[in-house]
């Protein structure tokens, strides 16, 4: 065995790491990580330091979690030994390419509050487990923002995926100016830009990436989380109005009609008027206010004063989608505005000149066109089986639809002008004793039990989709407030209720809701007043 | 063709001596080959040793100057068996593969080298897939070494010390006619770091003059007597000749103090890691000068007895660092220290844990642990390590709201469309007994599709439904990748359902490449190949083996027509194995072979259509079911500024590929009207945008005179 005979005092305790720079990169697969890590050796081995620079990326560069681990030391005579992996609180640097990595890496206990600049990206991806919910499954940013103010030395954290989008760079370019313009390492900024020149590919774009990174990072305002929902009260009513004088006069005594709904209520009525407008016309919008003028004074006779009529409030956001339902005629109707046209061009980043061809996919079925039959003849239809086999034989297929080309976009047109006569065609009439069964429900609980009578209203937040997941959604509707009659007259009502709505947002089979069903069954089977209630 | 271009690096493989190399270990492992006169390299890729395979490919014309023959075997097992060549002739062969999977394929070969013995050098080359980042599972390739009695190398993980390694291993090899392993951690692959070159050597002999004058003598071929012999020569030449060598090259390291009271014994790989936690504690300085004695073992099989206990003479108590399990090496020690009638307390795994990647954290508090027993002089008189986080904070409700993020399909992945019709067949017809493989495909068993209950190694998921070949009810489905199929699967999936009349359905998902270990060609490749024979369509080689059901369906991305043809297969009188094979080429190699020839076209002028698909937020209700179909990163949600909406709406951002998949699923599953695909023309021609002009003119008049006649409210509504 060869040996060495440099040997060492020991110094118990005295870490004897501080000279070297330890950096972690957390990023998730595809986004570049390994060319950010290649970069930092660059600028470091630029700047006279040793740099060791290593991954473990294998099959989690397919879109997994992923990490990178750098070490630098001022250059001396002797080479130092590096770590290939970092330690939990033994890292100076910690740079996430997305906000969740950020926490990842807190949770990892690579961020601590003695030495660790911690530089995100604000950002989301989502991963799967927060897309297949079929409510809001989205991961709060504002846990991660709130954490790492706490958890980091320094924190350094802004969209840089709109700086990439923006620049037509990648993430990795903004994180590269963020580090610079963080000053966590001791390397002028110049040496970075010298890194990416010489790594040829994209220059130009990454340069301006950088550079507008490196700025904002300087000038860091405090992380705002951006993708959550504003609240509603922040937000105003559309003005951007137009139409024929005639309507807008019209629209405009529909609107005073708001003043004497009750004050919290008033906003989302404004907005749900739009809506139940724009779905169908200025009567459908008067026949919404109708209905939100009864449910206001059932609420105050009810006492809604002290509850800030919050069941007269709810109702006229969710009576505005149970409206404004999803047929035929409404998708026509959207995909083939102008509006929607500029819209398209916009998202795509292509301008008015560039030939843009538009597809779209329609799958119509039997119960679509039985939907679209005048409701007599579409009930005498749906009443026979061998009937609706043989039309469902007929439309059942995916149509492409070139809205871009002028016979496709005719006949979508053509039937967004059935408008004109829904309220004689077999789907309004569904959907219309739909939601004033929904109502005759919920204002029966009202005088009874408020908050049971808010929590129904509340349930028509299951119902949303098209075909099989419409079908699916009225299903959960149904079994939810099913399960709320089981309840019904006991204190707890109305959380119950809650608790079945919440829990069948949570998967697609409603899994969670039959569970919540059972915790009530084996509690009410057992005293027969209730279950007979 | 692989995934990533190496072009680059293997420019640095023809640096001369003095001149510095940088780069990858796994590069500098390459170069340190041809520094030492190979005449053949092959082995089969899988991370961690990819790149080396990427590189030999990239790195033919090199090799071919120097008379060096490269074959990209087609499995671990063709690889080893190429060590035939180092049997009888003195030709110094290496081969590369990740450990213990590859090493599983390739252990027939690898025992029968062993066995009869080596003239040239052989090197087998083991990626260990240990630990974070790991796609396997978790062995040791220890094991192998043993049973087959060839000599395991460990090295320090850094370039000079892995160079090294290669050289040394080739002279143990031939100084004790024995193939060497030479194991590299994940970490040691990928490191970065510098050494100085030397030049590269041709071998004396090439394998091309090797069959001028063909060689046989029959002591070395593995058969009763000579298998006997064989088994005496290990332990009675061998053996010793290899521990002279390792002994004589001083090829294990002593560093720090020659005395001491205790001491740590180290597999080279753990080098750094004991490093760092020495320095922690104020027990090292940076340039790795150690306070406490260190035995650095290079070579972890054999064990060199009087190394050991020399180092063992004079200390109280030695800890062993030794990863992963079973503790092979602190059992040897320990019957060794027993013979000897030894004083010395040797400690391991008590003070380390039993299992498990040995990180930075594990190391400090192991070695604290040690010496807070064993010599607590050494430590501050806290007892403790002082760089452990100061306040062990923890953020219980960031635990709970950090989402896990396992790795999946790519953007426009053409196997995900697979697993959609898979899926809205189950929904149609239940759930089936389904056996998955190795490969991206394997991503089908996490959400969103939870398709598949085992995977039983490269090329075996069919072969892993054959205790169902005999039909029931319902059919047993598998799925095999084409890397798997080439790799074994023809003979021991296909050939097995087809000779025991299984009634099963074999989905077989071919993406043109070996795509999950960076894309390498294989036989069913559409690329041309300049040094490899591809294009060998799958289906003729199924119907070569015998399959009479075969279907082949050129574009995954069909959901309709993959669900349609898995239904039939599920329902046809038809007997024998049902094959479908389903051949989209992987996005990731897709779009690196396409971006820059479709850049150029653009910027010459050239009409190219680029599709890209988007989701009209007002008409989706964000019920995500597109989503449970789906899970493509570039199919995210955004929240509408809208109080009168709940939920999040689905959103596709400009990484869309436009592969079709959002399109195809919305239709197959009846799910909804929301999707459109944007096919921006650019360079349109003249006739044509005229056209467009006229359309959007007509279209524009109507879509005013609507307008006109309603009140709008803009977007907002």
């Amino acid at each position: 065995m060869s040996s060495s005979e440099n040997t060492f005092q020991a110094v118990a305790g005295q870490d004897q790491t501080k000279n070297i720079i330890k950096l972690a990169i957390l990023a998730v697969g595809g986004q570049g990580g390994g060319v950010l890590s290649d970069w930092i050796v660059d600028v470091a081995e630029r700047n006279g330091y040793h740099a060791q620079a290593t991954s473990v990326p294998g099959v989690a560069q397919r879109t997994g979690a992923t990490i990178y681990y750098v070490e630098m030391m001022a250059a001396s005579d002797r080479d130092p030994v590096f770590a290939l992996m970092p330690a939990p609180g033994d890292v100076d640097i910690l740079i996430a390419a997305e906000i969740m990595e950020a926490g990842r890496a807190i949770n990892r206990g690579l961020v601590t509050a003695d030495r660790t600049t911690l530089i995100s990206s604000s950002h989301r991806m989502f991963a799967v487990s927060e897309k297949i919910v079929p409510g809001d499954g989205r991961a709060d940013s504002a846990v991660v923002l709130a954490a790492g103010q706490e958890a980091a030395k320094s924190f350094i954290c802004f969209a840089m995926d709109k700086i990439a989008t923006e620049t037509k760079s990648h993430i990795s370019s903004c994180l590269l100016g963020a580090l610079a313009g963080s000053g966590a390492l001791p390397f002028p900024a110049e040496s970075y830009r010298e890194t990416i020149r010489a790594s040829g590919r994209g220059v130009s774009a990454s340069l301006k990436a950088f550079d507008r990174a490196l700025d904002q990072a300087k000038t860091q305002e405090p992380a705002q989380n951006t993708d959550q929902i504003a609240p509603t009260d922040s937000i105003t009513v559309p003005t951007d109005l137009a139409g024929p004088k005639v309507l807008v006069g019209k629209y405009n005594s529909l609107v005073k009609r708001i003043q004497s709904l009750p004050q919290p209520a008033q906003e989302i009525a404004a907005r749900g008027l739009n809506k139940v407008i724009d779905f169908q016309d200025l009567a459908y919008g008067g026949e919404y206010l109708d209905q939100l003028e009864k449910a206001a004074i059932a609420d105050q006779q009810a006492g809604g004063e002290a509850q800030h009529f919050r069941y007269t409030k709810e109702l006229a956001k969710y009576l505005a989608n149970a409206m404004a339902y999803d047929d035929v005629i409404r998708v026509a109707d959207l995909k083939t505005r102008g509006t929607r046209f500029q819209r398209v061009r916009r998202e795509m980043d292509v301008d008015a000149e560039t030939v843009m061809q538009i597809t779209e996919f329609m799958h119509p079925r039997a119960t679509e066109f039985c939907g679209l039959m005048p409701h007599r003849i579409g009930r005498f239809v749906e009443s026979r089986p061998k009937l609706v086999r043989l039309l469902d034989r007929m439309v059942n297929r995916g149509r492409r639809v070139r809205t871009d080309a002028i016979l496709p976009f005719l006949s979508l047109y053509l039937v967004s002008g059935l408008r004109r006569w829904r309220r004689a065609l077999l789907r309004h009439h569904i959907e219309r004793a739909h939601w004033l069964e929904w109502q005759a429900r919920a204002q029966k609980a009202l005088t009874t039990d408020y908050a049971l009578a808010v929590e129904i209203v509340l349930c028509r937040r299951l119902i949303k989709g098209y075909s099989d997941t419409h079908i699916r959604g009225l299903s959960k509707f149904d079994r939810v407030l099913a399960g709320g009659d089981l309840v019904a007259g006991r204190s707890d009502a109305a959380d119950w209720l809650r608790r079945l709505r919440e829990a069948a947002l949570l998967d697609e089979k409603g899994e969670a809701l039959d569970g919540a069903l059972a915790t009530i069954h084996s509690f009410i089977d057992d005293t027969p007043k209730a279950a007979s209630a | 063709m692989a995934e990533r271009s190496f072009k680059k690096e293997v420019q640095q493989l023809k640096i001369g001596a003095g001149e510095e190399f940088r780069g990858e270990g796994i590069l500098a492992i390459t170069k340190a080959l041809l520094e030492s006169g190979v005449g053949y390299v092959g082995g089969y890729q899988g991370a961690p040793i990819s790149h080396l395979m990427d590189v030999l490919a990239d790195a033919q014309e090199i090799l071919g100057e120097l008379g060096v023959r490269y074959e990209a075997n087609a499995t671990e097992a063709s690889a080893a068996a190429m060590l035939a060549a180092s049997v009888h002739y003195p030709i110094r062969g290496a081969v590369a593969f990740k450990s213990t999977v590859g090493t599983n394929v390739a252990s027939d070969a690898l025992a029968n080298l062993a066995s009869g013995g080596v003239t040239g050098g052989a090197l087998v080359i083991v990626g260990e897939d240990y630990g974070e980042g790991s796609s396997i599972m978790q062995e040791r390739s220890h094991a192998f070494a043993m049973k087959s009695q060839i000599w395991l190398l460990d090295p320090r993980p850094n370039l000079p010390s892995l160079v090294k390694a290669v050289q040394d291993g080739f002279e143990l090899s031939e100084a004790s006619n024995t193939p060497v392993m030479l194991e590299v951690r994940i970490r040691a692959c990928h490191v970065h770091g510098v050494f100085t070159a030397k030049d590269n050597k041709a071998p004396p002999l090439t394998v091309r003059d090797a069959l001028k004058n063909p060689q046989r003598k029959t002591d070395r071929i593995v058969l009763p007597p000579a298998a006997f012999t064989h088994e005496q020569e290990k332990v009675k030449t061998r053996w010793p000749a290899a521990v002279n060598f390792i002994r004589d090259h001083k090829l294990n390291e002593m560093f720090g103090p020659k005395t001491g009271k205790t001491g740590i014994i180290l597999q080279g790989g753990m080098y750094n890691t004991v490093i760092r936690a020495l320095q922690r504690l104020g027990l090292a300085n940076v340039h790795g000068d150690s306070a406490i004695p260190l035995y650095v073992l290079n070579v972890t099989y054999p064990l060199i007895d009087s190394e050991f206990l020399e180092f063992c003479e004079g200390k109280e108590s030695v800890l062993l660092v030794e990863e992963g399990q079973p503790n092979y090496i602190e059992q040897a020690f320990g019957a060794m220290l027993y013979k000897a009638r030894h004083k010395v307390s040797l400690s391991g795994k008590d003070y380390l844990p039993p299992a498990g990647e040995y990180t930075g954290a594990v190391m400090v508090d192991g070695i604290t642990n040690f010496l807070r027993d064993a010599d607590p002089a050494m430590l501050p008189a806290r007892h403790r390590a002082p760089n452990k986080p100061v306040e062990d904070k923890t953020f219980d409700d960031l635990v709970k709201t950090v989402p896990a993020r396992p790795p999946g399909f790519c953007t426009g992945c053409p196997e995900r469309p697979i697993f959609a019709a898979m899926k809205l067949v189950e929904q149609e017809t239940g759930p089936h007994q389904i056996a998955a493989d190795i490969g991206c495909h394997l991503f089908s068993i996490m959400p969103p599709f939870e398709i598949g209950g085992t995977t039983m190694g490269f090329g075996l998921g069919p072969a892993s439904n054959g205790a169902f070949d005999g039909g029931g009810d319902k059919r047993a489905i598998s799925i095999i990748g084409d890397g798997g199929f080439w790799h074994n699967g023809l003979t021991s999936s296909i050939g097995n359902a087809v000779y025991n009349k299984s009634d099963n359905v074999i989905m077989i998902v071919d993406n043109y490449y070996s795509a999950a270990t960076g894309g390498q060609d294989i036989l069913s490749s559409r690329a041309d190949n300049p040094t490899k024979s591809t294009q060998h369509p799958i289906a003729d080689a199924l119907k070569g083996v015998g399959v009479k059901w075969v279907r082949q369906i050129d574009r995954t991305y069909d959901v309709t027509k993959v669900r349609d043809t898995l239904k039939e297969a599920l329902t046809t009188t038809e007997t024998g194995p049902k094959v479908i094979v389903a051949s989209s080429e992987c996005m990731l190699n897709k779009q690196r072979r396409e971006r820059p020839i479709q850049a150029k076209a653009i910027g010459d002028g050239k009409r190219v259509v680029k599709p890209r698909f988007g989701v009209d937020e007002d008409v989706c209700t964000g019920d995500h079911a597109c989503m449970r179909l789906s899970g493509c990163p570039s199919l995210g949600m955004k929240s509408l500024e809208d109080p009168l909406r709940d939920d999040p709406v689905a959103s596709i951002d400009e990484s869309c590929v436009g592969c079709g998949n959002c399109g195809e699923v919305a239709d197959a599953a009846v799910l909804c009207p929301s999707f459109y695909r944007a096919d921006i023309v650019h360079n349109s021609g003249r006739f044509e945008r005229a056209m467009a002009r006229f359309s959007q003119r007509i279209i524009g008049a109507l879509q005013n005179r609507r307008a006109k006649n309603r009140l709008t409210f803009g977007e907002a509504a």
